[in-house]
């Protein structure tokens, strides 16, 4: 018989354990369904074990709840290890795939999370909400900045403290950044205590939390089992490690620079621009650099990997925010090297488009992975610590 | 992709461990090599992708593995679990190599785990694999592709030109379409036939059809059948295999590692009759688990059910599939198709006769045994008096058959008249019944894949230069 598969119909039952539960309340989305069953099957084989938290996590439970499941789709970094390793992976009748199965289940407690609770649909087709807030945060601040100045300020040359201010003035600028920023931090913080209560809640400990911040300050787990990620293929490799390194302390640095030139625009009266040897432009140039080669070299693993065990149907929320960030530190840095010509007054007004679609977007786009995920290391050393 | 009229210096039947250490080292030594592997990239690697470590000797800690395994010990102990059965030579030969394992492998991409809390408390003989041996077998045909190893998929050899023990060409049905493939040398690393029920049936009868066959439906055992055809000396005998009581309830074909229930020796086991007919407690699991498949496969329509109460529930790792629950005995065996009142005298029997003094430990053999019961239950014996009452379905799960090729300790296959084949080497379970005549001891047989795999690749390789 050639090409014929030689397996014949499975002995008695199969796939195993399916979507029902004993004593279940409610019937659980697909993705929560697939991600119990993947659990259930990875818990009885356990290869796994040495390639990140989740393991070791699934590892001290025999049942899982919801809230478990969505702890551990938090904890998984997507290094995609288990995939490669998995012996039950496609074409195997069980078909797991358990990157895929976090990542979608993931998307889930964003929306689930998402503050005010209604807003969480804007996950459902993220990368379209997106984009187009960004184009409307865009074409509003090229709007508001063409209604409040005339076209001489506009195309003139500034110089000197405050010019930035000539164009777009500080209340517009503080007062729509303060409160959209606001507003993205206490959204995240309510989806925060919502996720941590519905993965168990509990005391947060100081060494749990100190923990957590070193993983995800050098994102080690993306460093898989120690080889890296399988970022394309069966290869292990550390390059999504590494560009998401530079993508986040580029983030970071940029927004240390914001709080550096806050503080000296109000601390001391030093208004901006400044000199290329100040802080906040030192800050600012090397987050950008980094944002940008950060936020490229991922856009580029995406296209190349292997799609299988990618959520792809998710990939809009992922490229969104790349994009996103990588065209904010674009123009970002386009600003500071034109920022004493005329071209000053647009590029400030697309900067400040994309720096208002961001914060604006903060809260219900892929920014909130963050947390969720520093959460659920929080979560998984307070278990191992407390063992 | 091979082309029809090359002749390459090695072809390789099989696609899991053993192939690719006897590819990898080959290649090494400059041979061009193929591999024919029969199943689809998806399935490649055969029962390699379930394996998760071997069992190397050491005579002082490791980075991998605590305390030492001396030569000595590891041969005392492949003497204790194959009585006997096995070639003293080639054992020790094995035992010898696995010793510089662990670094041949990490050399060649294999990556390994820290020593684990252990499921199965290896940590002292046994490295495993970081990922297990899918990722190991990811790492090795990385390796072979980088050396500039051949590989094609859906390819399996069904023929064989062998003359006065001169391999010159094999048949092979590549995707649907044969053609002959030439080589200067020729190596079985096919595996054994447990995935071929026709052939289990000739050395189990009929109970050979209620067997689950743990890993791979493509070791169909194609090529040990030629080889034995065509006159090569055979070892172990059919019925003689690596089988462990798994889920009565799991796939046919590659349940793999999931399937495995670990209650038995917090239970009792009965048969269809719902009558015990083993020692559950005789020893801890890890030395115990690899007699049950053969035990059931004894047993009147080769099923079993391990019962347990709600006090070892959690005793051992999570099952793959739900416990089976009832409230009283007679409602399990209702639930389990056995006869109530038989289960409830086995049980009543049981209880009465768990008399022992001493605190329960599942961690030490406690001592603690039935009195006046056939058979008995020699450790961790307590009374099955606390509700749920949980029971668990178990058959026989075939991993690999030993029957063999013989080989000698270059892994060249010998005639059953006593010659020696010219350029046929044979790796893997196709020869591990030289080792393993009866009996099995976890991870001898990746091991044994790995010694003459590469002794394999080596010895195939300087026949096809020379």
């Amino acid at each position: 018989m050639p090409g014929t598969d030689p397996r014949p119909p499975s002995a008695t039952q199969s796939p195993p354990p399916a979507v029902v539960r004993e004593g279940g309340r409610t019937l659980p989305s697909p993705a929560l369904a697939e991600a119990r069953r993947t659990m259930e099957i990875c818990n009885a084989c356990r290869y796994c074990e040495s390639f990140c938290p989740v393991f070791p996590a699934m590892e001290l439970r025999r049942a899982f709840s919801d809230g478990d499941l969505g702890y551990l789709a938090n904890l998984c970094h997507n290094c995609k290890g288990c995939w490669h390793a998995c012996q039950y992976a496609p074409p195997h009748e069980w078909g797991l795939n358990l990157p895929r199965a976090f990542a979608e289940l993931r998307a889930e407690t964003y929306a689930s999370h998402a503050w005010p609770r209604g807003l969480g649909r804007v996950f459902e087709r993220n990368g379209m909400v997106v984009s187009l807030a960004t184009a409307l945060c865009l074409a509003a601040v090229m709007i508001l900045t063409v209604l409040l100045q005339d076209q001489a300020t506009l195309s003139a040359s500034h110089g000197g403290p405050g010019a930035f201010y000539a164009v777009i003035p500080w209340g517009v600028m503080a007062g729509l950044g303060g409160l959209t920023f606001g507003w993205a931090v206490l959204a995240m913080a309510l989806g925060a205590r919502s996720f941590w209560r519905a993965s168990g809640g509990g005391a947060i400990s100081r060494a749990a939390l100190r923990a957590a911040l070193r993983d995800a300050g050098q994102t080690r787990h993306l460093g898989g089992g120690g080889e890296g990620c399988n970022d394309i293929d069966e290869r292990f490799g550390m390059g999504r490690r590494h560009f998401h390194l530079a993508m986040m302390w580029g983030f970071l640095l940029c927004f240390a620079a914001t709080i550096a030139g806050t503080v000296m625009d109000h601390g001391f009266g030093w208004a901006a621009p400044y000199s290329w040897y100040s802080v906040p432009v030192v800050l600012g140039t090397a987050g950008g650099i980094g944002l940008m080669a950060g936020t490229a070299g991922l856009f580029a693993i995406k296209f190349a990997t292997d799609r299988a065990p990618e959520a792809t149907g998710l990939w809009g929320m992922d490229l969104g925010l790349l994009a996103l960030l990588h065209l904010t530190a674009l123009t970002g840095l386009a600003l500071l090297a034109w920022r004493h010509t005329p071209a000053m007054g647009w590029l400030l007004a697309i900067h400040l488009g994309f720096v208002l679609a961001l914060f604006v977007t903060l809260p219900y786009g892929k920014m909130v992975h963050g947390v969720y995920r520093l959460l659920a290391l929080v979560r998984h050393h307070r278990e191992q610590q407390a063992r | 992709m091979a082309n029809q009229g090359e002749t390459h210096d090695v072809l390789i039947a099989g696609g899991g461990n053993a192939a690719l250490c006897a590819a990898i080292t080959a290649a090494e030594r400059g041979a061009r090599v193929l591999i024919a592997e029969a199943a689809p990239k998806g399935f490649r690697a055969g029962n390699s992708r379930h394996t998760r470590n071997l069992r190397t000797a050491h005579e002082a800690p490791t980075r991998l593995l605590s305390g030492r395994y001396p030569v000595a010990e590891y041969l005392d102990d492949l003497m204790r679990v194959t009585a006997g059965k096995t070639d003293e030579r080639l054992a020790r030969i094995t035992i010898e190599e696995s010793a510089g394992l662990a670094e041949w492998m990490h050399a060649r991409g294999v990556r390994f785990q820290p020593a684990i809390s252990g499921t199965l408390s290896l940590e002292r003989t046994n490295p495993f694999f970081r990922g297990g041996g899918k990722a190991m077998m990811n790492a090795y045909y990385l390796t072979a592709a980088r050396l500039g190893v051949e590989v094609i998929y859906d390819a399996e050899v069904i023929g064989l030109e062998i003359d006065k023990g001169v391999f010159s060409a094999a048949q092979v049905r590549h995707r649907g379409f044969e053609r002959r493939i030439a080589a200067r040398a020729f190596i079985a690393a096919s595996g054994g036939f447990q995935a071929n029920f026709d052939w289990l049936e000739e050395a189990w009868g009929p109970a050979a059809r209620n067997f689950l066959i743990r890993g791979t439906p493509y070791a169909k055992g194609t090529v040990l059948r030629l080889l034995l055809d065509a006159g090569f000396a055979s070892v172990a005998e059919a019925d003689q295999c690596h089988a462990i009581a798994i889920d009565a309830r799991g796939p046919r074909f590659d349940g793999g590692i999931a399937t495995r229930i670990d209650s038995v020796p917090f239970s009792i086991m009965v048969n269809r009759e719902a009558q015990r007919f083993y020692d559950e407690g005789e020893d801890f699991w890890p030395k115990r688990y690899a007699i049950w498949g053969r035990l059931i496969a004894k047993q009147p329509d080769q099923i079993a059910w391990s019962i347990i109460d709600a006090k070892a529930e959690e005793l051992f790792l999570p099952p793959l599939y739900p416990p089976i629950r009832a409230q009283s005995i007679a409602g399990l065996a209702e639930a389990l198709g056995l006869d109530p009142a038989a289960l409830g005298a086995t049980v009543d029997a049981y209880n009465a006769a768990c008399d022992a003094e001493g605190p329960f430990d599942p961690g030490v053999l406690d001592g603690r045994r039935t009195h006046g019961l056939t058979p008995p239950k020699t450790n961790w014996a307590r009374p099955i008096d606390q509700p749920p009452y949980i029971g668990f379905p178990l058959r026989p799960g075939i991993t690999f058959t030993y029957l063999g090729v013989k080989v000698d300790e270059s892994a060249a296959a010998q005639m059953a008249d006593g010659g020696r084949a010219e350029n046929i080497y044979a790796a893997g379970e196709i020869m591990a019944g030289n080792v393993l005549g009866q009996g099995y001891l976890g991870g001898l047989g990746l091991t044994i894949g790995s010694v003459f795999g590469r002794r394999a690749g080596e010895a195939a390789a300087r026949h096809a230069r020379h």
